[in-house]
């Protein structure tokens, strides 16, 4: 018991109070943990795209690892298992129970627990990519489950999905528009987005990309390179 | 007891992993035995009657005597025959011991326990009493499935919450029955099952969509 | 009406099975049946009166020693009946298996016609290296009669641990039994496999080949009525490495 937190009065039932240095979100094991970056935005902005862009540029010069929490259960991995860009003892797949934005903000203890058993399986990671399953403009993940999130948009959604707002666009650490490539055939100018990005954005970090033409994601991957670095 | 910490105990929002799991409705809506209200209001007595008085009767001998703690496991690991839901105890108790962790300061007991175990100590150190445990668990494990089938079905959420409402008497009935056998020996607390769980939870964790873990 | 019945089965040292007793009363007569083959002993209850009715307090023990090879069928399904205003008719059957021996219960169905009350106790212990097949179907009411009650309670226990525990109801006091949980249907079949392989998975639409925590494995059935269940535990109980030869 902490007798520091309050005084027990005589009539409280009696009870405990958490052991100092107690952290729900570090891993039993203790020691180092790995960077976790969340990456969530609408359905079909790219997400999944953009985690095996990441798993190519970034696999081989960090151990890294990934958790899905696509609203069908394995849809996410079997992607990135069919595009061979991770092994399948990398990928963990968490059932959202029909609320993605649940499982990743709300009660986030199976991302918590899937992040442990490939941290204990695979041993010391240096980043853990969690994506989230397709929601809406206002899904962002909790801060006790990832260190830095990444929002992506995509161009065909319209350019004032920007101005818009929303949780996601405005306060995520690094916001992706993706599929450029698209911008000319949906009718999307990307200086209006890029405008509209930085004035809800303040000082945070947008880039543009397209997949298509850009397959390690290199924008995206630098930033993460920069974060990892830093943390060493 | 403190009935304040009884309710964050019992709230469905605690971040517990239990938002992922229907309690082994989603096979049976998927099967069709359940389509609406009515078949739900079957599902949860027929569900509240069985593995509801094993749970609530395994929380509150657990939280009686958390030296216990792994012989109960052991007892559950006997009354549920299918692997998969074995795993989804187990997934929950894991879930609660870390939202219980930041809470209160729990006894070491081991990683994975079954869900009813890991209550029953979470509320021992919240200085619950064990049929506090009791109707904790009853109460989570019928409302939990309620939850899920507002989501998968659709369901009206007041004919739903109507229907909790005209089962609460059922649960504090099957809750006091389970608590006063807390003390009993591992072998003789209540062993009812449901084979359709069992069966259905079998077929759920070989399907390759699902929405929920269990 | 009370009756009492046993049966001990002991490995005759040359690869066979002796019965040292084989004793019943009405209504649990009890016949060995076939001819002595492949070392098996093989023994059909014969029920020898109406029943159980309320108020019946029936017992039947099985040992089955080292080396020895039972197995245990019955011509008929038994059929619960309510009778005069009484306690439950209860039949308790408590089975031993030791290491080396093999039991295998296979009787007919149980029927809970409507207005009985019905307990069946079940108590099987195995021996480290026994090995066991319990088989136990139940159908809730004769043709579209409402249940009887009946309460199954069944605990087996391998090499002094509890492997399987488990307790069902049915009929009226049984909240929920035919809903979408515990039975949805009106039959229910149940085969616990020790020291027997079955093969683990989905076995049919309702029923399931399950692993158990311990050494064993448990399939169940339910079904609208027997067949479905018969259909799907029958062939796992007639495996030909487990049947006595003819």
């Amino acid at each position: 018991m902490h007798p520091e937190l309050h005084e027990h009065d005589p009539d409280e039932v009696p009870h405990t109070h958490p052991e100092p240095g107690v952290d729900p979100h570090q891993p039993l094991h203790g020691g180092p943990r790995a960077l976790r970056i969340g990456i969530g935005g609408p359905v079909g902005s790219g997400k999944t795209a953009l985690v095996a862009a990441l798993c190519r540029a970034l696999g081989e010069e960090l151990r890294l690892a990934v958790v899905t929490n696509d609203i069908y259960t394995t849809e996410d991995a079997d992607f990135l298992l069919r595009n061979g860009v991770l092994p399948e003892e990398r990928i963990r797949a968490v059932e959202t129970g029909c609320c993605p934005h649940t499982a990743i903000r709300d009660d986030i203890s199976a991302n918590l627990d899937a992040v442990e058993d490939l941290e204990e399986k695979l041993g010391p990671l240096d980043l853990v990519l969690v994506e989230s399953g397709g929601d809406n403009l206002t899904a962002t993940f909790s801060k006790g489950l990832i260190d830095q999130q990444i929002f992506v948009v995509d161009v065909s959604g319209g350019d004032k999905v920007p101005r818009k707002g929303g949780p996601g666009v405005t306060t995520a650490d690094l916001l992706v528009i993706n599929k450029t490539d698209l911008a000319p055939m949906v009718g999307a100018d990307l200086s209006v987005m890029d405008r509209d990005a930085r004035a809800r954005r303040h000082d945070l970090p947008t880039v543009f990309l397209s997949l298509a033409e850009d397959k390690q994601a290199t924008p995206v991957a630098d930033w993460i390179r920069g974060l990892v670095a830093a943390r060493v | 007891m403190s009935l304040a910490s009884l309710l964050l105990l019992a709230d469905g929002r605690l971040p517990s992993g239990g938002h992922a799991h229907s309690g082994g409705l989603e096979p049976q809506i998927a099967n069709g035995r359940v389509r609406n209200v009515d078949g739900l209001a079957g599902f949860l007595r027929g569900k509240l009657a069985t593995t509801g008085l094993v749970s609530a009767a395994f929380a509150a001998a657990a939280c009686a005597d958390v030296t216990r703690s792994a012989e109960l496991d052991g007892g559950l690991d006997a009354r549920t025959p299918s692997p998969a839901l074995r795993k989804a105890s187990r997934a929950q108790g894991r879930a609660l011991l870390r939202a219980g962790r930041a809470m209160w300061s729990l006894p070491p007991i081991g990683r994975e326990p079954h869900q009813p175990v890991a209550l029953g100590v979470l509320a021992a150190a919240a200085g619950l009493t064990p049929a506090d445990a009791s109707i904790a668990a009853a109460h989570g494990l019928v409302t939990g499935s309620a939850s899920a089938g507002v989501r998968l079905l659709g369901l009206d959420p007041y004919a739903v919450h109507a229907l909790l409402a005209r089962l609460a008497p059922e649960c504090d009935r099957i809750a006091a029955a389970a608590a006063a056998r807390a003390g009993d020996p591992v072998d003789d607390l209540p062993a009812a099952g449901a084979p359709l769980l069992d069966i259905g939870a079998e077929h759920h964790a070989t399907w390759e969509v699902r929405l929920f873990a269990s | 009406m009370r009756a009492e019945a046993r049966i001990v089965a002991a490995g005759d040292g040359r690869g066979g099975t002796r019965l040292a007793v084989l004793r019943g009363e009405s209504p649990l007569l009890l016949r060995r049946t076939g001819r002595p083959a492949d070392g098996w002993a093989t023994v059909h209850l014969v029920g020898g009166a109406a029943g159980p009715l309320r108020g019946d307090e029936l017992r039947l023990d099985i040992e089955v020693g080292p080396g020895a090879r039972l197995e245990m069928r019955s011509v008929a399904a038994s059929l619960a009946l309510p009778g005069r205003p009484a306690p439950p008719s209860r039949l308790t059957i408590t089975a031993t298996v030791a290491g080396g021996g093999v039991l295998h219960w296979l009787p007919e169905p149980l029927i809970a016609a409507d207005g009985c009350d019905h307990i069946a106790v079940t108590r099987v212990d195995v021996g480290e290296g026994g090995r066991l097949l319990w088989r136990d179907d139940l159908v809730c009411g004769r043709h579209e009669e409402p249940s009887g009650s009946v309460r199954q309670d069944t605990m087996i226990r391998y090499g002094g641990f509890t492997l399987y525990r488990h307790e069902l109801a049915v009929g009226p006091g049984a909240p929920g039994w035919d809903g979408a949980a515990v039975l949805g249907g009106r039959a229910v079949g149940t085969l616990v496999a020790v020291g027997v392989g079955l093969p683990a998975g989905p076995a049919g639409p309702d029923a399931a080949v399950m692993p158990l925590a311990g050494p064993g494995m448990l399939a169940t059935a339910v079904g609208a009525d027997i067949r479905t269940v018969a259909g799907a535990l029958d062939p796992l109980c007639e495996q030909p490495t487990l049947a006595p030869a003819v």
